[in-house]
Order: structure tokens, then C-alpha cells, then sequence
């Protein structure tokens, strides 16, 4: 094959969000060589568009508020299905990672005490998500960015990894192309972190950038680790749904949390009917499913959704708190939020699922193989609650940056990469070049967004899941035949073209996963069984490779210890 | 559904090419989705950088119809539907390939500032009052919109002694930290080159974060940089401190 370049590190993190950025600063504070591979620019990832806060029990605003409460509050928002340990160590962990961004330099908002301010959010029963009015995360991800730049590492920017690689069992590196030139490189590590992110761009209406293809889980599965919980895909209640061109375009939570209101077409706070004790700040897949239904029953708003307004605030405070919200709506869909309704519906947002790891260390089931942030699974069970994602990403983030480094050391010995499986990895990422007829990569991802926004969405009936399988099956198919034109420099086409790879990946776990889980928890909805199970909530999901095959098995949930049982004894 | 002619330039620096597609244009479309039919419809390969499509993460730069802009902030219903609409990519950075430019340089000039340097130890508490200009600094989403209309770097190529508005930003949210301890004055007036902006204010009016960038980064670190080195009383402190 062509030659191409060879870089070696002992850590080698894939991903540069908020996850990766933060795992990336944690290995190399152990004084091990690290390199961070992205796909676009430092500082664009997604976690740049997070926007209302992250949780942390800081108990500034609310003083009851501690680190049994979160957890609580992040099982019961995950219908139990949690990894509990995952959930104890992310609460308990969360305002020490907010202390270490001030000392980095990010700025929060604060209260007239001088202390951080904490704001509420669905199914918080405290007030604390510390923000920075709506852009928290472009403070978090320039802070950890900075941070990055300041300890200096390499980071191979606009730089898709695509094949990893192992070395008799163990991890042992990735392939990738540069997207400027097309060419190959070749990254040897002792350890590899996946902080990919999501899945988002398997549906049509979604929050999530062209970035959101599922590398992680596609690598990670083709690489022998575990995918779980692939079924539970958060749909973000209030994405914008007018004009056409911003659809599924986010609004944030904030407004609620900042006291906005659900109201339908005959001027009904509806989610009186759903959830009165909570109403908006009930948690995302009740509000989702709550818009869900008042469109369906004829109650929507003009294009679709319903209205949410902030018109009875003081609009001098609406600007101040949700200052890119208020410039969103005018500048995007001509609507003065301090003047009139927004209106909104459901988004594909974010995956509960992914790769099946270790709570304390975040290993995957591949040694030397870590994976942290949305990328992992387990965390936020079968629903994530807002703000408990930015707050993952520096938790797990850090803890998969100091496991991966200490797997690096524990096993220096060089890693060797086959040469010929190099080679063919190379081949199958080239081969579109070489057709002159088949379908292009667009029509192909149309195709997927458009069958698995309507039959793996947000409710879920057998015979729809079913028919999503069979078109999977024949995207795969002709995935074999697409073809590409132009040249190897940054072409988009050609990228897209490896993309759906992952995505199919990604998309036939989500449905094998949404087929097999007969009843309705978080955010998996089967109309055919609308009730949620006991018995179902003591398993989870895991998704393996089985030859060509895709295997679902069941795996019993981790059991909680007694004192942490406890906890949800007292409230009852 | 009326019908735009958009005329996008193609190709890399040796080898550029205009071409013209019609869109179709619907209600709230920017200009971002015109590219994106183009590449689905016309032109697979055609490169552009875009990520969140919200204007929140500075990608999708470009120039239409001459103006330095976001391309996803952009509605095809602000321009004339009869005339063409013209798309090139930034012009103060190398062209790569079609909308993407080299923007290497900013990340280079951003390796030489000094980083925030807080106080050892525990922080004590900060407030609101003290953190609200700076809080208006770290809105900037680097889509160096900033660097490609200043003068300085599009018309006179100073890249080697300018480091540009956005790290004129970047600098400003440091030294106005209220926990920073370090110093960056020496730096702004030599290696930065502060002293090259005459303040016209074209980067201000192009900020997508509406951040004023002049009156409140640029002319403060000039008054700075003024009161460490021009200073009478100072310099006649120095002669005699011998510092």
C-alpha cells in the first residue's frame, strides 16, 4: 500500500469534547505520552453546544442538596437502570471537577454571595446545575482546551479514526485519514480512550452535527468490545421545529429551568395531565412523549409542536440568563421570545447506551481499550437528565484518563500492528473510489435518517422495529456498492461514505435492542407494551459481534449495596 | 418554492473555479443549507467545514457576497432572490480546498500567550461585578471572522507581527481575570503588534457574538500597554529604580 505516517503514543485519546479534552489532561498530569485525535478543529466538538449547566451537589443555591440526593435523583430519572456505582461516583465526584475548571479559569455565573449559582432542571429535585448563562459548554470545552494547549500535547486535528487495531488480545492502535490530504496515518498506543460521542445523525431530526456518526461504537464493536443499554436514545423535548431548515435545532432546558411554560394550541399548561407535582421540570422523556402526544391528538402548534414561553418574565432577565436562546429565535425563526411563544418539539439528542465499561475505570471489555462520555454506556440508564452529561464528561473523563495511563505503564512492552490488516483496512476505506456506478453516501444516510426516525423513534411497535432490520440489512448491502467522486482532499462525500459504516452499526443496535426490550422505560417507548416491567428492569442489554452476525444477550443489572438501597427506602 | 442561482467557488489556491447551481429556497433557509444541497445534489466532494448549524461553534465561516459571515447565521431571505449570491471562502487564510481555508496560524499564535495564571492555593469567592466584562470575552466562538476583515492581516499580511483581534479577546479575558497574576503587556506590544490596529472597528461589526471587541478588549489593552510603557511619572521611576 501507499506509504503513510506513524505516530506513537502510550495514550491515545480519539475524540477532543468535553470527555476527551478531560481525559486527555488527566493522562498526561501521570507523565505519559498523549496525543488526542479529532475529527474537526480543537474547540468545536459537540460539547461546545451544550448549553444549560452542569450538575454538581454543590449545595450553593439549595443547602440540602448533597451527593446522595443526586444520586438519587440521576436513578430515578434512569428508571433504575443505572449502573449504580457509575452514578454514586459520578455525584460524589462532580463538584470537585467544577472547583478544578475555576481553577483553570473558567468563569460561572455566580450568586450575590460570590459563590457559583445553580440553577433547576427536569428531575433535579435541587437547584443545581452551575451554568454560565446558556453557553456552559463553550466555557467548559475552552477552559479544558486552554488547559490542553497550556500542558502541550499533540492534537492531530481533522483527523478521522476508522480501524483499531490489537496486538493478541490487547489494544495496540487506529487507523485514521488526514480529511485535508485523504492520507493515511497510523497511531501506535499502548492505551486507546474513545470519547466519540453519539449517534445522533442516524435520525433525521436531530440536535447533533455531521460528527455524530457512531465511530466509537462501530470501532469498539469491530474490535470485539460490548456495546449496552443501545436501545435508550434520548429525544430532547423542545428542539426547534420551524423554520425547516433549523428542525431539531436545540432549545435549551434552561428555559424551563428559568421558569418557561408547555402550553398547546387551546392555551393548556399540558403537562398538568402527565406529570402535575413536576410539570415542565419533569424529566426529558416524559416531557417528549408528553409533546409527543398533544401534537398527535390534534393539540399542536402550527408546525408541529407546541408552545413554550417565557413571555410572562421580566424580558430584561430572559436576555441575561438565555442571551443565545433569545438571538437563536430572532435571528433563525423571526420569533421575539420576550414577546411571543416558541414553538417546539422532540430531537434526537443524545444516547444512554454505548460501550459497555467498568464503572471505576471505565475499561471496555478490550484491555487497553477505555471509552468515556456519551460514548460509554450505563451512566444515565434508560434516561439521562439534563445537565448530568457535562458533568459525565469530567468525571468519567478524568477517571478514563488515569486508568488508560496506568494501563499504559503496567504494560510497556511495544505493540505490533499487523501490516496486511493495516492494508485492508486502508482498501475497504478507498474502495468507493474505485466504482463508477451505485449509489452516492447521501441518498444512503437519507435513506437511514428518514426509516429510523419513523420506526425506531420516539414510540416503538414491533412491526415498524422489524421493518427498520430488514432495510438496515439492505443499506448494508448497498453500503457495498456506494460510490464517491472527486478527489482524496477534504471530501466530504468520501467521509460521509465511511460515516454510515459506523452508523449502520450504531442504528442496528439501536433497533435489535429496542426489539428485544418488551415494555416502555425512559426513554424506550413500545406501544405494544406500554407498561414498565420489574422483571425487565433487572437486565441490561449487551451487543456483541458474532462472527457477520450481531448479537443482543441479556445481562443481569449490578446489584446496589444495602446502605445505598437505603437511600431510596427513606424517601418513600 | 422560489429558486436562488448561487455561485460557490471551487477548488484549491493553484487551481479556483467558479460554479453556479440553482437552489431551491424554503422559509427560514440560511445559506449553509444551500451548500448542503449543492453537495447532495450537485457536487459530493465540495468541501466545507460546519458542526453545530446553531452559530455556537464558529465553523462555518465564509464570505457571501464579499462579507466575512456564518454561513449557518445567514438567511438566503436577507439577499435579492434575483440576483446571484456569491460564496468564497475566508480570504485572510490559505485556501485548503472549495469553503475551507488553513486557520492553522490562529492556533499557533494562541500556543505563544501566556496562560491563566492564578494565585496559589484555594480561591475565595468571586463576584458577578468582577466577572461580567470578561464574561463577555469568553462568548467568542473562534470563527476568526475577526481576523479575515482586519486590515491588518487581509489588506498587509502581517501575520508574523499581529496576532489579531481574536487573541486581542482572548488576551483581554485574561488580564481582566479576576484570579489572573500574569502579565501580558510586553507581550501585546511586541510579538502581539497592538500597535498596528487603528481601532476602525471592522472586527467588532462582523462578530457573530456581537462582542465589542474594540471598545472593550482592544482599547483597554492599548491603555494598558500605554501606562507600562509611555507613562511619564513611570519612566522616570524606572530611571531612577533602574527596573
Amino acid at each position: 500500500m501507499e506509504s503513510y505516517e506513524t505516530h506513537e503514543h502510550d495514550v491515545l485519546v480519539i475524540g477532543a469534547g468535553g470527555a476527551g479534552l478531560r481525559a486527555a489532561i488527566e493522562a498526561a498530569s501521570q507523565g505519559v505520552s498523549v496525543g488526542v485525535v479529532c475529527k474537526s478543529l480543537l474547540g468545536k466538538a459537540h460539547t461546545v453546544m451544550a448549553e444549560g449547566g452542569v450538575a454538581a451537589a454543590m449545595a450553593n443555591v439549595d443547602k440540602s442538596d448533597n451527593w446522595q440526593t443526586h444520586f438519587k435523583d440521576t436513578m430515578a430519572g434512569g428508571k433504575m437502570l443505572n449502573n449504580w456505582r457509575m452514578a454514586q461516583i459520578h455525584a460524589q465526584q462532580a463538584p470537585d471537577r467544577i472547583h478544578e475548571l475555576e481553577q483553570w479559569g473558567a468563569l460561572f455565573d455566580r450568586t450575590p454571595t460570590g459563590d457559583i449559582l445553580q440553577r433547576a432542571f427536569g428531575g433535579h429535585t435541587c437547584k443545581r446545575l452551575c451554568h454560565v448563562g446558556d453557553r456552559t459548554g463553550l466555557e467548559l470545552i475552552r477552559t479544558l482546551q486552554d488547559r490542553v494547549v497550556q500542558i502541550g500535547m499533540p492534537v492531530y486535528m481533522e483527523c478521522t479514526a476508522t480501524h483499531l487495531f490489537k496486538d493478541g488480545g490487547r489494544i495496540a492502535g487506529v487507523l485514521a485519514y488526514w480529511r485535508e490530504t485523504g492520507k493515511f496515518v497510523l497511531y501506535k498506543a499502548k492505551a486507546i480512550i474513545l470519547a466519540t460521542g453519539g449517534t445522533g445523525k442516524a435520525f433525521v431530526i436531530t440536535s447533533n452535527s455531521w460528527e455524530y456518526t457512531g465511530d466509537g461504537f462501530g470501532m469498539a464493536y469491530q474490535a470485539g468490545a460490548q456495546l449496552m443499554d443501545m436501545e435508550f436514545v434520548q429525544f430532547h423535548p423542545t428542539g426547534m421545529v420551524w423554520p425547516p431548515g433549523v428542525r431539531g435545532i436545540l432549545v435549551t432546558e434552561a428555559v424551563r429551568g428559568e421558569g418557561g411554560q408547555l402550553k398547546n394550541s387551546k392555551g393548556e399548561r399540558f403537562m398538568e395531565r402527565y406529570d402535575p407535582k413536576r410539570m415542565e421540570l419533569s424529566t426529558r422523556d416524559q416531557v417528549a412523549r408528553a409533546i409527543y402526544t398533544e401534537v398527535k391528538e390534534g393539540r399542536g402548534s402550527p408546525h408541529g409542536g407546541v408552545f413554550l414561553s417565557v413571555t410572562h418574565l421580566n424580558a430584561e432577565a430572559v436576555k441575561k440568563k438565555l442571551p443565545s436562546m433569545y438571538h437563536q429565535l430572532k435571528d433563525f425563526a423571526d420569533v421575539d421570545i420576550t414577546k411571543e411563544p416558541m414553538e417546539v418539539g422532540p430531537t434526537t439528542h443524545y444516547i444512554m447506551g454505548g460501550i459497555r465499561v467498568e464503572a471505576e475505570t471505565t475499561a471496555s471489555t478490550v484491555p487497553g481499550l477505555y471509552a468515556a462520555g456519551e460514548t460509554a454506556a450505563g451512566m444515565h440508564g434508560a434516561n439521562r437528565l439534563g445537565g448530568n452529561s457535562l458533568s459525565d464528561l469530567l468525571v468519567f473523563g478524568r477517571l478514563s484518563g488515569h486508568h488508560a495511563a496506568q494501563f499504559a505503564k503496567q504494560n510497556s512492552g511495544a505493540v505490533k500492528i499487523n501490516e496486511d490488516e493495516v492494508r485492508r483496512a486502508a482498501q475497504e476505506v478507498l474502495a468507493p473510489f474505485d466504482r463508477t456506478s451505485g449509489p452516492t453516501p447521501y441518498e444512503l444516510h437519507e435513506k437511514l435518517q428518514e426509516f429510523m426516525q419513523a420506526k425506531v423513534g420516539i414510540m416503538r411497535i414491533e412491526s415498524d422495529i422489524k421493518e427498520a432490520l430488514v432495510e438496515i440489512q439492505d443499506l448494508k448491502k448497498k453500503l457495498t456498492t456506494v460510490r464517491v467522486s472527486g478527489s482524496r482532499m477534504f471530501n466530504p462525500g468520501w467521509h460521509l461514505a465511511y460515516d454510515l459504516k459506523n452508523l449502520l452499526t450504531s442504528a442496528e443496535a439501536i433497533a435489535r435492542a429496542a426489539l428485544m426490550r418488551q415494555e416502555s422505560r425512559g426513554a424506550h417507548t413500545r406501544l405494544d407494551h406500554p407498561k414498565t416491567d420489574p422483571e425487565w428492569g433487572k437486565v441490561n442489554h449487551v451487543i456483541s459481534k458474532d462472527g457477520d452476525a450481531m448479537k443482543v444477550a441479556q445481562s443481569p443489572l449490578p446489584q446496589m449495596p444495602d446502605e445505598l438501597k437505603k437511600l431510596f427506602e427513606e424517601t418513600k | 418554492m422560489s429558486e436562488m442561482v448561487i455561485r460557490v467557488s471551487h477548488g484549491t489556491t493553484e487551481k479556483m473555479e467558479e460554479k453556479t447551481y440553482k437552489v431551491p429556497v424554503g422559509p427560514g433557509m440560511v445559506v449553509l443549507d444551500a451548500i448542503h444541497y449543492i453537495q447532495s445534489h450537485f457536487a459530493p466532494d465540495l468541501a466545507v467545514r460546519w458542526n453545530c448549524k446553531a452559530a455556537k461553534c464558529g465553523s462555518c465561516s465564509a464570505e457571501v457576497n464579499g462579507k466575512p459571515k456564518l454561513m449557518c447565521k445567514s438567511r438566503m431571505d436577507a439577499y435579492d432572490q434575483n440576483e446571484e449570491l456569491v460564496v468564497h471562502p475566508i480570504k485572510t487564510f490559505p485556501r485548503i480546498k472549495d469553503l475551507v481555508t488553513d486557520v492553522s496560524w490562529n492556533y499557533r499564535v494562541n500556543k505563544t500567550i501566556t496562560p491563566f495564571t492564578p494565585p496559589k492555593g484555594n480561591f475565595g469567592k468571586m463576584y458577578q461585578a468582577d466577572m461580567d466584562r470578561v464574561q463577555e470575552f469568553r462568548k467568542c466562538i473562534e470563527c476568526f471572522l475577526c481576523q479575515s476583515v482586519c486590515h491588518v492581516l487581509r489588506n498587509h499580511e502581517k501575520h508574523e507581527e499581529f496576532a489579531g483581534p481574536r487573541f486581542f479577546v482572548r488576551i483581554a479575558s485574561l488580564e481582566m481575570h479576576p484570579l489572573d497574576e500574569a502579565s501580558r503587556i510586553k507581550f501585546l506590544k511586541e510579538e502581539g503588534g497592538l500597535g498596528y490596529c487603528n481601532i476602525t472597528k471592522c472586527c467588532s461589526e462582523v462578530c457573530p457574538e456581537d462582542i465589542h471587541i474594540t471598545d472593550n478588549a482592544i482599547i483597554p489593552l492599548k491603555e494598558r500597554v500605554v501606562d507600562e510603557y509611555y507613562d511619564p511619572v513611570q519612566k522616570i521611576f524606572r530611571i531612577f529604580s533602574g527596573k
